[in-house]
């Protein structure tokens, strides 16, 4: 008789000593939280290509590789010039640095904050205020269908919690550096972000996710934000893993009435990267700008979904992704919008696009839209294709050689996501990111 | 030495043949005119001398300053100094105005042999050219040619030419789409260009633009071959009756030069 070993058993025999390990100084809630986590995660477990969600992602390599948790390791000491490159030069922000998914304290700094504002490590929070996060932890990023949201909520222990009360504006950038070294064997980590912004309020929050070496580990991250009414949050994540690390993330946001949200991703790096991310209109006149940078090459495989339920009236959510993919790499983008029966007045428009720049590369590019109400304005598209050739030959034929006529094309077509980006000083950073991996950059860089 | 020389040049595209034994010789200083109907091969004329992919020589060869300019690539081309106004100018969101035409005289004086220039000397550079043409801030930070006009893309080619400052300018069609006032813009920042050393190859349907553009030699092209040449007098005989005085039957779908006004 053949032994199969369910691929989801080392995760809850995990889960078990995890619990026991914690439960101690554990509130009730979360307690319940965790547990409803595992056993969801039990229930479905890893999802094949079978699962429409999850057609383009095979996560055998994932499910097969037994990850080590070590949320209470001695941290690893990373010297504070070796993220210096990760971070935005002279932009003045606040920055929590995590290393391996632990709170680094000797690495992060706090700038002055308007009163009442925290940003803090969600463990420091989860030991002596717990309270504070019962009503947000969870509920904003939904776990019954995604095992990896599952495996994050069930073990989530370090991030950042960010609340604004309300009508505080925070000038400043906040920035959340997860760092990840690899380590043998390969090991896991839960990032898990909470932002709070009470009615009126605002800031900007930037995510980072970056591998300070080539090896192999995972980045389990899960993010959620709620937008009370007339709330305005500039959200950005930047993931720069390891091209031998998986990266998976979900991004949950709640939208009050009025309440206006922007978030801008952009994704250079990682092996095999999955991005979920879902937000809801829970009352009228919210604005969500959803936009996204997906720029591979190698064997990269980058799998972006979004959904955006429309459930009252007057919202708009404008969506653009692109794609640049090059080498074998494969980029994946499915989107749905959900307008429900009442959300009359909807404005939603979402749009993938995607550059191929060599004959391997892959794009499947998937926009959808499920509209149940009448006096709507909705509109998608998607498109997959080549540089065109009429700009080369117009570039070329003003002096450009070949090879800068195509970059500086391939950098064109990404220019509309980066041009997004409010905070200048990242901006720039972006610029010479995406720069740095176009071929012939050089020529481009020196002319900039 | 003259500056162009096409010798019995014969081209084709997509396996048609369309031009069919070209001979044109424009030395430094002068301004030829290339007249014709829709579908004489002007514009083929005007692809093959800037290298467009697509469009195969046969036969013959043209000669740039004696250099042969069909083995070159479109960027050496411009890189010697031959410079396409084209008659569709391309819009490319993303690459701007300014950054690409810094992009462009550097990578032209590198090839001379000339130091490249900072945003500073670029800018001042460009200033009175600008005025020229009556192309103000804004537009150097729009993307290029994003959302111009019709009017807007051709003044657009010829300060690029007025920044580049080429030895021998191909205006194809540079007339096409043009109001009146955009022409006297245009034709005026030409102009200006004029001098012993430049060549410049006006090619058009209608004679309007030499009225504004007065030029030295007037070549007639039809069924990729020149029938006629001589001086401006030609296009001024051609207005007066169109290309069928010259026998030449003009392709039904072309609107004749009369229907166009002056």
């Amino acid at each position: 008789m053949a032994v199969t070993v369910s691929l989801t058993d080392p995760y809850v025999a995990e889960f078990q000593s995890f619990a026991k390990a914690s439960d101690a100084t554990e509130p009730e809630w979360l307690r319940k939280l965790r547990s409803a986590a595992i056993t969801s995660f039990e229930k479905t477990g890893f999802p094949t290509l079978k699962n429409e969600d999850w057609k383009h992602t095979n996560l055998a390599p994932v499910a097969r590789t037994p990850f080590r948790f070590e949320p209470r390791a001695e941290p690893v000491r990373i010297p504070g010039d070796l993220i210096e490159a990760y971070t935005f030069g002279v932009l003045k922000c606040s920055q929590l640095v995590f290393v391996n998914g632990n709170f680094a304290p000797k690495l992060s700094y706090l700038r002055w904050l308007p009163e009442g504002v925290r940003v803090r490590s969600l463990q420091e929070i989860l030991h002596f205020d717990p309270s504070a996060l019962e009503r947000e932890l969870g509920k904003h990023a939904a776990f019954d269908k995604n095992p990896f949201t599952a495996l994050n909520t069930a073990f989530l222990q370090d991030g950042a919690f960010v609340h604004v009360p309300r009508g505080r504006i925070v000038e400043e950038p906040i920035h959340l550096l997860y760092v990840s070294t690899s380590r043998d064997p390969a090991a896991v980590s839960y990032p898990r972000n909470l932002v709070v912004m009470e009615d009126e309020s605002q800031a900007t929050v930037i995510e980072s996710y970056v591998g300070l070496d080539k090896g192999a580990y995972f980045t389990n991250a899960v993010t959620e934000i709620r937008l009370g009414n007339g709330a305005l949050v500039d959200h950005y994540k930047i993931q720069r893993e390891s091209e031998a690390a998986y990266h998976f993330s979900n991004t949950g946001v709640l939208q009050g009435r009025g309440s206006t949200m922007t978030s801008t991703s952009f994704n250079l790096g990682g092996g095999l990267v999955r991005n979920d991310t879902s937000a809801l209109f829970s009352d009228q006149g919210g604005n969500l700008a959803l936009n996204g940078l997906y720029l591979l090459h190698g064997a990269q495989h980058c799998d972006n979904h979004t959904f955006i339920d429309h459930a009252t009236p007057n919202c708009t959510s404008l969506e653009l992704f692109k794609g640049i993919l090059d080498g074998r790499s494969r980029g994946i983008f499915y989107g749905k919008i959900l307008v429900r029966k009442d959300a009359q007045k909807t404005n939603a428009r979402q749009t993938d696009k995607n550059l191929l720049l060599s004959r391997e590369a892959f794009a499947d590019s998937t926009p959808g839209l499920e509209i149940l109400a009448d006096d709507v304005k909705c509109a998608h598209g998607s498109t997959v294709g080549q540089l065109d050739e009429n700009a080369i030959f117009y570039l070329r034929s003003r002096g450009i050689d070949e090879e800068a006529a195509r970059t500086l094309l391939t950098y064109a077509f990404a220019a509309e996501i980066i041009n997004q980006v409010k905070v200048a000083s990242m901006r720039i950073k972006l610029d010479q990111l995406v720069l740095s991996r176009l071929p012939g950059s050089d020529v481009i860089q020196e002319a900039l | 030495m003259a500056l162009l020389e096409i010798r019995n040049l014969h081209a084709r595209i997509a396996n048609k043949d369309i031009l069919r034994g070209i001979d044109i010789t424009v030395k430094a200083g002068e301004v030829h005119a290339i007249m014709g109907p829709n579908g004489s091969g002007k514009t083929t004329l005007a692809q093959v001398l800037a290298g467009r992919p697509g469009y195969e020589v046969l036969s013959g060869e043209v000669l740039f300053e004696g250099k042969n300019l069909l083995a070159m690539k479109p960027e050496d081309r411009a890189r010697e100094g031959i410079f396409m106004a084209f008659q569709y100018p391309v819009e490319i969101p993303g690459v701007g105005n300014a950054y690409f035409l810094k992009a462009a005289v550097n990578a032209v004086r590198k090839h001379r042999g000339l130091p490249e220039l900072d945003a500073m000397e670029f800018l001042s550079l460009i200033e009175d050219k600008m005025k020229l043409l009556g192309l103000d801030d804004s537009y150097m930070k729009r993307g290029l040619n994003e959302g111009f006009s019709g009017g807007e893309k051709k003044r657009n080619e010829i300060f690029q030419m007025a920044v580049l400052e080429p030895r021998l300018a191909v205006l194809d069609e540079t007339d096409s789409g043009l109001d009146i006032d955009a022409l006297r813009v245009v034709a005026n920042g030409v102009n200006s260009m004029r001098n012993k050393e430049r060549g410049m190859l006006v090619i058009t349907h209608y004679a309007r633009l030499l009225h504004y553009i007065v030029p030295d030699y007037v070549h007639v092209l039809a069924g990729g071959r020149i029938v006629k040449s001589g001086g401006k007098e030609l296009a001024e005989e051609l207005e007066k009756t169109g290309y069928a005085g010259l026998g030449i039957e003009e392709s039904p779908h072309a609107p004749t030069p009369a229907a166009v006004g002056h």
